[in-house]
């Protein structure tokens, strides 16, 4: 072997070494951002969100309109077939009349229904806790809608037009909210959050469950919070406060 | 007893041209309303983010529940030793391998993506059902067609103890297939119409009774194109006996499941939805699948008389259970999905997402097409295996 040899092979060799033995260091090493968008994802973290249905406005729809703004989808004027990754719902008690509006979105369950019965799995979730439709291997069963139980999902009924790059769509296949998990990947926060706190009341907590030092873990503890369909034992990642 | 013999469809009449012609016609229209929904999306179908299975799912599942239970005639001959059935246990094999492909193909050709098709095959996920059903569906052909080998097969079909053990496979196969068929609805916690360990033996149930009828109207439909009678008088009783045993059977399934909902106050309100104001869900149960699938076809064969009498029976009522069984899950799979969702129970709600309301499902013209079709593609599956090979009885000589 010769010294230029040698010299190749332990670069070679120190560079495999540090992709293997350290590659959090050695992404570190091209600054926070870049560690943050190619770090994989960990089970350390679980991504939730917490919404107070108090501060949430009758009327307020700016989450809902980030969210199209931020991911694509919009009113073709088809109401019945037109995908909505993310809908207030209106709430009336029947005993008392009284109602209150909440954000629905996809709930980001820790078991999800969807992901369970999805045949190819397309349907899956991340380790940090996001469900997610895989785009290329959906095949547009549609069993992961019939299996959701917040009628979170919406599959594409005709061509797509003006996409957004952040979030690619497809015709013949589901979609629901991915928490913006590309903003996330970026250390951002979803578009609806983001939104709510700017001009809206307030009401969205995003954060990480699992670090008990973040807001929303705060917040969860420090008063009561709910998820929807609790009795069905998916652990929603979404949970509500005065639902 | 007589050695068996078996016979090609070998003359055809015009009218059986007739009907082929016209099954050709379908499946070309339906080939064509499927590329239709490929091209334009499923915009142009009925179904919607609210009702997401239409038309097709209720032809494709009826097909495939119809498929397990085509297989009835070869298992009671093979499993429980009936030997009067022997003769009819290939055309049974046979039937029940056309009607899993007319009914997989609608399945198929309704996907957002059909052309994705090889996806499902490299990509499993097992916890899905839908993923265990590819193996049981390709498992079904696959063993079916063993079995019709072992039957065919000169040698092998010397071999008792073979056709037995064949016999026996093919029988626990349909009943898992068809257990899971439905526990695709079974499983589904979501909806309550669903989320119900019945469904599967309701299923399996109604395969009987649907198999039957298939295989009964082939019989009687290829006893008129070979021009002899391959159902004797003795099988037009044992035959319309088994119907009705299988009709009530599947009342009872139906009976236990909509009992079981209404005791429970939670569930209270899909069972009013479905049992008495659902409108068209409701005529779809009560008249559709009670009176002119089940107690009309059985008064039809309690009634029979005998002779002529009863081998028109035997027909009339094979078609209305049938047309019954396509009602059945008419109101199985829509009427199920149509009941809102409950996300907040106690709570009225509204959306722009149609939160809270009873969906709208009118099925599209590409939708009966690509449905109907698939009845053409099993039909023209079966006459022509038995254009090629020798499924059909040959009928006895008078008077031996």
């Amino acid at each position: 072997m010769s010294a230029a040899d040698r010299r190749t092979f332990l670069k070679s060799a120190v560079g495999l070494g540090a992709t293997t033995l350290a590659p959090g260091i050695t992404l570190y090493a091209f600054g926070p951002a870049a560690s943050a968008e190619t770090a994989p994802v960990s089970a350390a973290k679980r991504w939730a969100l917490l919404i107070d249905i108090n501060k949430c406005p009758s009327g307020c729809d700016l989450c809902v309109s980030a969210c199209r703004k931020e991911n694509g989808w919009k009113s073709t004027g088809h109401a019945a077939t037109d995908a909505q990754w993310i809908r207030k719902v209106t709430l009336r008690d029947p005993e008392t009349g009284k109602t209150r509006e909440a954000p629905v979105m996809c709930q980001h369950c820790a078991n999800p229904a969807c992901v369970d019965v999805c045949p190819t799995g397309a349907s899956f979730k991340r380790a940090d806790g996001i469900v997610l439709v895989d785009k290329h291997i959906c095949i547009g069963c549609r069993y992961c809608m019939m299996a959701c139980p917040y009628k979170a999902r919406s599959f594409v009924h005709e061509e797509l037009t003006d996409q957004k790059t952040n979030a690619p769509r497809g015709k013949g296949t589901v979609e629901s909210c991915t928490f913006c998990v590309d903003r996330i990947d970026a250390g951002r926060i979803p578009a609806c959050v983001e939104a709510c706190a700017a001009e809206g009341g307030a009401a969205m907590t995003f954060g990480d469950l699992n670090d008990p030092k973040s807001d929303i873990s705060k917040a969860v503890s420090a008063a009561a919070s709910s998820q929807i369909r609790a009795d069905l034992g998916l652990d929603p990642g979404v949970r509500y406060r005065n639902l | 007893m007589a050695k068996l013999k078996f016979r090609t469809l070998d003359q055809q009449s015009p009218s059986f041209w007739g009907l082929i012609v016209l099954h050709l016609v379908v499946v070309a229209t339906g080939l064509g309303a499927a590329l239709y929904m490929e091209e334009h999306g499923h915009i142009v179908t009925g179904m919607s983010n609210q009702v997401v299975w239409g038309l097709p799912h209720v032809f494709a599942v009826f097909l495939i529940v119809s498929a397990s239970g085509a297989l009835n005639v070869a298992s009671v001959s093979s499993v429980f030793n009936r030997l009067a059935y022997k003769p009819y246990a290939r055309l049974s094999g046979i039937l029940a391998i056309a009607l899993l492909l007319g009914g997989l193909a609608v399945l198929v050709l309704d996907l957002g993506r059909p052309e994705r098709l090889i996806v499902a095959v490299i990509n499993n996920n097992f916890k899905s059902i839908f993923a265990w059903n590819i193996y049981l569906y390709t498992g079904f052909i696959a063993i079916v067609g063993a079995y019709l080998f072992v039957m065919m097969d000169r040698r092998a079909s010397q071999s008792a103890p073979t056709m037995k053990a064949m016999g026996w496979v093919a029988f626990a196969w349909r009943l898992i297939l068809t257990t899971g068929t439905g526990s695709i609805f079974g499983f589904l916690i979501a909806r309550e119409a669903y989320d119900a360990a019945i469904m599967a033996p309701l299923f399996i149930s109604s395969s009987f009774l649907y198999g039957l009828a298939f295989t009964v109207l082939v019989l009687l439909m290829m006893s008129r194109e070979t021009l002899s009678d391959l159902m004797p008088e003795e099988m037009v009783e044992k035959f319309s006996g088994l119907l009705m045993i299988f009709a009530f059977t599947t009342l009872y399934f139906t009976i236990v499941q909509h009992l079981t909902k209404l005791y429970a106050a939670a569930h209270v309100g899909v069972e009013t939805f479905l049992l008495r104001d659902g409108g068209v869900y409701t005529i779809a149960f009560w008249f559709g699948q009670i009176v002119i699938g089940t107690l009309a076809p059985v008064a039809v064969l309690f009634f029979r008389g005998s002779g002529f009498s009863a081998r028109s029976a035997l027909t009339l009522a094979s078609i209305l259970f049938l047309f019954g069984g396509l009602a059945q899950m008419y109101v199985i799979i829509i009427g199920g999905q149509v009941y809102p969702l409950k996300l907040f129970p106690g709570m009225d709600v509204s959306s722009s997402f149609f939160d809270g309301a009873v969906g709208s499902y009118v099925p599209s013209a590409p939708e009966v097409l690509l449905g109907v079709s698939g009845i053409s593609i099993a039909m023209l599956i079966a006459a022509l295996a038995m254009r090629l090979l020798p499924f059909l009885p040959q009928a006895e000589p008078k008077g031996s």
